[in-house]
């Protein structure tokens, strides 16, 4: 075990599958020489060489487009999208070639590329550099989609990733890269050596795709939700003194609905909370998937929290996150529903 | 059997700890260029896209076909704008680092680049620039007040907020909204200048993009459009040599330079040092008045160099060496139309430490006006109901409850 932040946990898991599988190359926008604009390649391309982690020309639908390349003639390409924002250049490759390409080659053209991105605000990035894009790539068919909210999931679930025989997209909530945030701006940071999913074994191990985690139990509320909401919510249940049971989605596709419904079945109410746009957010899947499932269980609607239907806006990051305050306010209402 | 890897990989010249390393800049003399007719077919103009249009010689004298021969109150007007340009940005990013302003973009090195061909066109073009041409800003009589009210996101801030600082607009002067996204400003400007041609309107259309991001679909699609349509438009690439870390050959300028993207589209590509004041006014003269006559677009790369960081986020020296700055072979464009000035007796160093002694005490002013208008941590607030403004020209009626619902959150 060793002590790491979420950067070195990424790093880690690449170099663990890099020292493992000769076929896993890297590529993107400046992760080569100099290690990533967040460095979470830092030290790769000195270790693997320039062959095996390639610095790119700035063009997200190339980056993309070579990655599924690769991928067909046999490697286990990891791409890095600098900015989520800065994803959509690769929308049609990612949307109608990547996703699709096991389908509609009936299984004789697959292409296992991981893409890796760093996503969600709380930086101060303006519009540009703050988005949750998630629910744009849930939709499609064909391509898992990943967020882990510490450090310990992000080795495991970025190996597994890599591992996978399937396209996933991996999301990185980049306001957790350097420590759990319990959407408090003011206090000062905390880092994950403070914290026990700071604990990362040095070798291979994964966290399965397609598994939510219990992160706290509680018996009186089912709070779902996932990336740095996850430390938002446990703050908010703390302020409240309440005894939520907090699920940590981790994986959107492949979704783990039984872990859900089994949880919220067992409590009776569920707020459904991410920081994505709430319109058409991921959120009203995981509110449709519970109404649906369990309808007879539930004592209160289902209540649903995300950032508002505007761009992500640079002046007012802290009005636009669904922090403490917001999730408490949902929670409030569904405790005091008959 | 496999061989091994043949890949190639392109390498930048030096990296830090080896010795910098600009040999692979191609140079043409001062004055050595032929300048064209201005409606000279695309077809016979290939060789512009390859040499190096320059006009200031190393003795500080405007030689060639190419010298736009500027009156020299011209000459002191853009020498000013220039040294207002790097004033600004040094200032800028001072008070980033004093935590006044979430980020800042410098443009050091790069001031002709925005100065001269701003002011080369006309009051009414349309102008598409990228984050790095503050120049443009200051030649279209943007008050520094108003500048700095947008990176303060205060109560003044063209933005209402909405914007990192630098990604500045203005309707009335015709500078469009900067985007973080890369490329997407070209064919944007191609088809704002399809449209003045389909009005019939004498106006252009001029935009501009870092090296590294040509490498965006988008940059091909404007030089197709441009093409297709005989848009008139100028796009500008503006090659400083790197892309954060990445250097130039990784936009492909390893086997050729930028500006020959354009004749392989049919359009003109003039390959100009960017640091040159005269050449890249002379320059983006032709380059206008080709397409206000009806020839169409020209691609102008400006050779240059960015002497700073990326951006307030970065730290150059772990990618290129400390010393790279000072070995670029294109020398600092404010120094040499001082020096050219000089030359011409019509200035002094007398006379440019007084310019920037009055330069740096606007900035003062202006600052402590700007200041009082708020910014993220002090003072007046933007109203946070703003946020939900704008979104779509008549408010819909999940962000009328969202607006409600942030106001009951405040309390
Ligand atoms: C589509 C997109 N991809 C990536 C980025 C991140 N990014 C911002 S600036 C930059 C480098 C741009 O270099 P260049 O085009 O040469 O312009 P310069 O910064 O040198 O002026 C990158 C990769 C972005 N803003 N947009
Ligand atoms: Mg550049």
């Amino acid at each position: 075990m060793a002590q790491m932040n979420m950067i070195q946990a990424l790093n880690s898991a690449m170099d663990v599958c890099m020292a493992k599988d000769p076929s896993v190359v890297l590529l993107g926008q400046d992760i080569g020489y100099f290690g990533g604009v967040f460095r979470v390649t830092d030290g790769l391309q000195r270790k693997y060489g320039e062959h095996r982690v390639l610095d790119t020309p700035i063009s997200e639908s190339g980056i993309v487009a070579a990655a599924i390349g690769m991928a067909v003639n046999g490697l286990k390409p990891v791409a890095e999208i600098q900015f989520a924002d800065y994803i959509y250049p690769g929308y049609d490759q990612i949307v109608s070639e990547l996703a699709r390409l096991r389908y509609r080659s009936a299984g004789d053209f697959p292409a296992a590329v991981t893409i890796r991105t760093p996503c969600g605000g709380g930086i101060h990035g303006g519009q540009t550099h703050s988005q949750s894009p998630e629910a744009l790539f849930a939709h499609v068919c064909g391509i898992k989609v990943v967020m882990p909210s510490n450090p310990y999931d992000a080795k495991g679930l970025l190996i597994a990733a890599i591992e996978a025989e399937d396209p996933v997209l991996f999301l990185e909530p980049k306001r957790l890269y350097n420590g759990p945030f319990d959407g408090d701006p003011g206090k000062p940071a905390v880092p994950w050596s403070s914290h026990e999913k700071g604990e990362v074994p040095e070798g291979h191990y994964t966290v399965p795709l397609g598994q939510a985690s219990v992160v706290r139990s509680g018996a009186a509320v089912t709070i779902i939700t996932y990336g740095t909401m996850v430390h938002v919510a446990l703050a908010a249940a703390r302020q409240l003194d309440l005894d939520a049971e907090i699920i940590d989605v981790r994986s959107m596709v492949p979704l783990d609905v039984e872990l859900l419904v089994a949880s919220v079945e067992k409590t009776g109410r569920c707020l459904v909370a991410h920081e994505a746009t709430r319109f058409g957010g991921f959120g009203a899947e995981l509110a449709a998937t519970i109404q649906e499932r369990c309808f007879w269980h539930l004592q209160a609607p289902i209540e649903r929290v995300g950032g508002w239907d505007t761009p992500y806006p640079h002046a007012f990051e802290w009005e636009y996150f669904p922090g403490p305050q917001r999730l408490s306010a949902a929670l409030t209402r569904l405790m005091e529903a008959a | 059997m496999t061989r091994p890897s043949r890949l190639h990989v392109p390498h930048a010249p030096a990296r830090p700890g080896q010795p910098p390393d600009f040999s692979y800049v191609h140079l043409s003399p001062a004055g050595a260029v032929a300048r064209p007719d201005i409606g000279a077919p695309a077809s016979e103009l290939g060789p512009l896209s390859l040499e190096l249009i320059r006009v200031l010689d190393d003795q500080h004298a405007a030689v060639g076909p190419w010298n736009p021969n500027l009156a020299i109150d011209e000459l002191q007007v853009g020498l000013r704008w220039m040294v207002l340009t790097r004033l600004y940005d040094e200032r800028m990013f001072k008070t980033q680092r004093q935590g006044r302003i979430s980020f800042y973009v410098k443009s050091t090195g790069e001031e002709a680049v925005s100065v001269a061909a701003g002011l080369a066109l006309k009051p009414t073009d349309m102008l598409f620039p990228s984050y790095r041409q503050q120049g443009l800003q200051f030649v279209r009589g943007m008050s520094l007040v108003d500048l700095m009210c947008q990176l303060l996101s205060n109560t003044r801030d063209m933005c209402k907020g909405r914007q990192l600082p630098v990604l500045y607009h203005s309707k009335a002067r015709h500078l469009f909204t900067i985007s973080g996204n890369l490329g997407t400003q070209c064919p944007q400007a191609v088809g704002w200048a399809m449209a003045s041609a389909i009005k019939g309107q004498d106006d252009l259309a001029a935009t501009w993009i870092g090296e590294g991001s040509t490498a965006a679909a988008d940059f091909h699609n404007a030089l197709l459009f441009a093409s297709v349509y005989h848009a008139p438009a100028i796009l500008n690439v503006v090659n400083n040599q790197w892309a954060i870390s990445t250097f130039q050959g990784f936009a492909a300028a390893e086997q050729r330079s930028f500006a020959s993207r354009a004749p392989s589209y049919g359009i003109p590509g003039l390959r100009v040092d960017g640091n040159d004041y005269l050449a890249v006014y002379a320059a983006t003269r032709w380059a206008a008045e080709r397409a206000r006559r009806g020839d169409g677009a020209t691609l102008i790369e400006l050779v240059t160099y960015r002497s700073s960081a990326h951006s307030s986020s970065d730290d150059p020296s772990r990618y290129r060496p400390k010393d790279e700055p000072e070995h670029w072979p294109l020398g600092d464009p404010i120094e040499r139309l001082k020096q050219h000035l000089i030359a011409l007796g019509a200035w002094s160093q007398t006379q440019h430490a007084a310019l920037e002694a009055e330069l740096n005490e606007q900035l003062s002013i202006a600052w402590k006006e700007a200041v009082g208008y708020g910014s993220l941590s002090d003072g007046p607030k933007l109203h946070s109901d703003l946020m939900f403004e704008d979104v779509f020209k008549d408010m819909p009626q999940n962000l009328i409850d969202q607006r409600a619902q942030l106001r009951l959150e405040q309390g």
